[in-house]
């Protein structure tokens, strides 16, 4: 049965998959959307990096990480940071009584730019830094966390923890980080004016094109034996130890890459919405985003991407007439998904396209019997 | 601490102690093993079975005593450098992955890639893939090999599970109850398996299906309360009066 699943994940089936996907967000939704709404797209996007970074910590790897919100805020901080500072140069800071530092800093009677904040002048060291500091700070939570044997819920809350105790220190340290309001009127990059609408659409491509490069290369992790691993660490792993493998590593790797790839969102994030916040750190937004993985299908990279833009249409939707009801509807599907489709989209969509695609085919004459979203492991036991 | 002389057994213990919270589990204990030598370990419930296993392949630490295989000292590695030794153990539950096919639970098990780097670019090659069918062929579930382990009968589980150690060519294999819920069919096949396996290496089985002992057992260790009651061949234990009385009467 797996056979059959390891060839629709990297075979033809997985490729119908992506590749439906692909003309969705590269071509659909830039031919439908106005720039506003493409836009709005767009940023719902860098939410599904942190939902597929999901898929493979939690899904596969069954961590649960309560914070994933802290690795997409380093990314999207380490960005803000870099195109603060360019906003902040002597000559549109003169009025400030320290002139070429970012405002808010001036607000605070900080009179010189701090140590840590040098760096980020260079757009090299800040690319850099987004794809390998929160990766390194992962891997020293992991090292703390995984070879001391600390997992499940304990994980989950001290990655919460976490969460809360960078979010306290950003909003406290608000000379440094720019405080609750986070970091805001970034304009140009490299002297490019970023929130033109040129800029926007360029963004949006390059974020679509990040994110498909993740989905490519978490699958290429999904069908190794790594992926396997992950399954088996999951189900069994005091199996896996005494199968010779020292699990730590594997789970501490796993949790580094899905850092990696939620900062990548977290970076786009900034380019797309022009700032960056605690409010995209916290407890909140990293528990919206294991949601987003659980209305998608935590065991597909594709599902969570549909999960994520689906829960987004609808809280823009909601929210904007119900406030208050919004998070009880979400709070409602959260526990509704987990309860009667543990596989989310993805599991509902492999149960029932069969049928779907056989009407389809029948109706067209067509002959493809596979299924482009299916994934290895929905017959996964729920834990 | 661990003794420094060197034996020409495979598996030397010597004054092995645990104890959990003062109680103790294994008791001064003195074990050794052969190559080639299939030895069982019997005794009631609680006795400390288990917990021998636990304490060889790292899962618990001693509290005193020495484990040596091949003239190394086991207690102070940790529990997957123990398995690379050469050292396999099989769970008292059948320890399987359930979400993996027959087939992937072999190779997921199978003694390369074992790093994280490793197995990312762990290669399918058709090495493994004949190693793979040479031991499904051995556990009688080369017609299962795409069949859902979850899907397997209990026997089929505990027979996979032997095949995941197998495929590591261990030196020392031990097996905590192996046909504990097996049909007499099934119990009949892997005495068979067991007698055919420990050719070329030893093991260590935990067994309370006397039957089942009399048909594999080259020397057989009674255990009670952490302590060895008595040792030897199946039939002297067997009329040693200490162990009919805790033991083998009930
Ligand atoms: N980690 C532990 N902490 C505390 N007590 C333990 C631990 N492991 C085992 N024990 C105790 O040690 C004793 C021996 O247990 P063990 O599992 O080794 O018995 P066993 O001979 O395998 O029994 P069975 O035939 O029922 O499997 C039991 O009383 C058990 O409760
Ligand atoms: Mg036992």
């Amino acid at each position: 049965m797996s056979f059959v699943y390891d060839k629709l994940l990297g075979g033809k089936s997985g490729a119908i998959g992506l590749l439906v996907l692909s003309v969705i967000i590269l071509i659909v939704f830039p031919m439908l959307l106005d720039g506003f709404r493409l836009n709005l797209v767009g940023k719902y996007l860098t939410y599904a990096f942190a939902a597929i970074s999901l898929v493979l910590l939690w899904g596969y790897g069954g961590t649960l990480s309560l914070g994933q919100g802290i690795f997409f805020g380093l990314g999207g901080y380490g960005m803000a940071m870099f195109l603060k500072l360019e906003a902040s140069s002597p000559e549109n800071t003169a009025i400030q009584s320290t002139p070429g530092i970012p405002d808010f800093m001036d607000w605070n009677q900080i009179t010189a730019l701090p140590w840590f904040w040098e760096p980020f002048s260079s757009f090299g060291f800040t690319l850099l830094a987004i794809l390998v500091l929160p990766a390194l700070f992962a891997y020293f939570i992991g090292v703390a966390m995984f070879k001391r044997r600390v997992g499940g819920v304990y994980f989950a809350i001290i990655t919460q923890v976490i969460a809360v105790i960078l979010t306290v220190l950003i909003v406290g340290q608000q000379g440094y980080t720019g405080g609750i309001n986070g970091i805001t009127d970034l304009r140009t990059l490299n002297g490019w004016d970023i929130t033109s609408d040129s800029a926007k659409y360029l963004f949006y491509y390059i974020n679509c094109g990040l994110l498909i490069g993740v989905i490519l290369l978490s699958r290429f992790i999904l069908t190794s034996k790594f992926g396997r691993l992950l399954l088996a660490i999951r189900d069994k792993e005091d199996r896996v130890r005494f199968s010779g493998y020292d699990v730590a590593n594997f789970k501490i790797f796993i949790f580094c890459f899905a850092a990696f790839v939620s900062a990548l969102g977290g970076a786009m994030f900034t380019l797309q919405v022009g700032f960056m916040s605690p409010s995209f750190v916290g407890i909140v937004p990293s528990i919206e985003m294991v949601i987003f993985a659980a209305v998608g299908g935590r065991m597909s990279l594709i599902g969570v991407v549909y999960g994520t833009l689906l829960i987004n249409f609808g809280k823009t939707t909601f929210s904007e007439s119900f406030p208050e009801l919004w998070l009880f509807l979400m709070g409602g599907t959260f526990i509704a998904v987990v309860m009667f489709f543990p596989n989310g989209l993805a599991g509902l969509w492999s149960q029932y396209s069969p049928d779907i695609i056989k009407k389809i085919r029948s109706t067209f004459g067509m002959a493809n019997p596979e299924l482009p979203l299916s994934s290895p492991g929905l017959k996964e036991t729920n834990s | 601490m661990p003794s420094m002389t060197n034996t020409d057994f495979s598996l030397s213990i010597e004054d092995l102690t645990v104890s959990f919270d003062g109680f103790k589990a294994v008791d001064n204990l003195n074990l050794y093993i052969d190559k080639n030598e299939l030895h069982v370990v019997i005794g009631p419930n609680g006795a400390g079975k288990t917990t021998v296993l636990d304490l060889i392949c790292g899962k618990t630490k001693s509290t005193s005593g020495s484990i040596k295989f091949l003239n190394q000292e086991l207690t102070t590695l940790s529990e997957h450098e123990i398995v690379r030794r050469g050292v396999g153990r099989k769970f008292q539950t059948p320890s399987i992955y359930e979400n993996l096919s027959v087939f992937e639970n072999l190779e997921v098990s199978y003694p390369e890639g074992r790093g994280v780097f490793g197995s990312l670019f762990f290669k399918r090659s058709e090495k493994v893939i004949s190693k793979i069918n040479e031991i499904a062929k051995l556990i009688m579930l080369d017609g299962e090999m795409e069949t859902e382990a979850a899907l397997l009968s209990h026997g089929q589980k505990q027979w996979l599970e032997i095949g995941m150690l197998l495929i590591q060519d261990p030196q020392l294999l031990m097996l905590d109850e192996p046909v504990a819920g097996m049909s007499v069919k099934e119990r009949e096949q892997t005495a068979e398996l067991l007698n055919s396996i420990s050719k070329g290496r030893s093991v260590l089985v935990i067994e309370h299906d006397m039957e089942f002992v009399e048909r594999i057992a080259h020397k057989v260790t009674v255990l009670h309360q952490g302590k060895i009651l008595a040792a030897g061949k199946m039939d002297e234990v067997q009329k040693d009066p200490k162990v009919i009385e805790v033991y083998l009467g009930h």
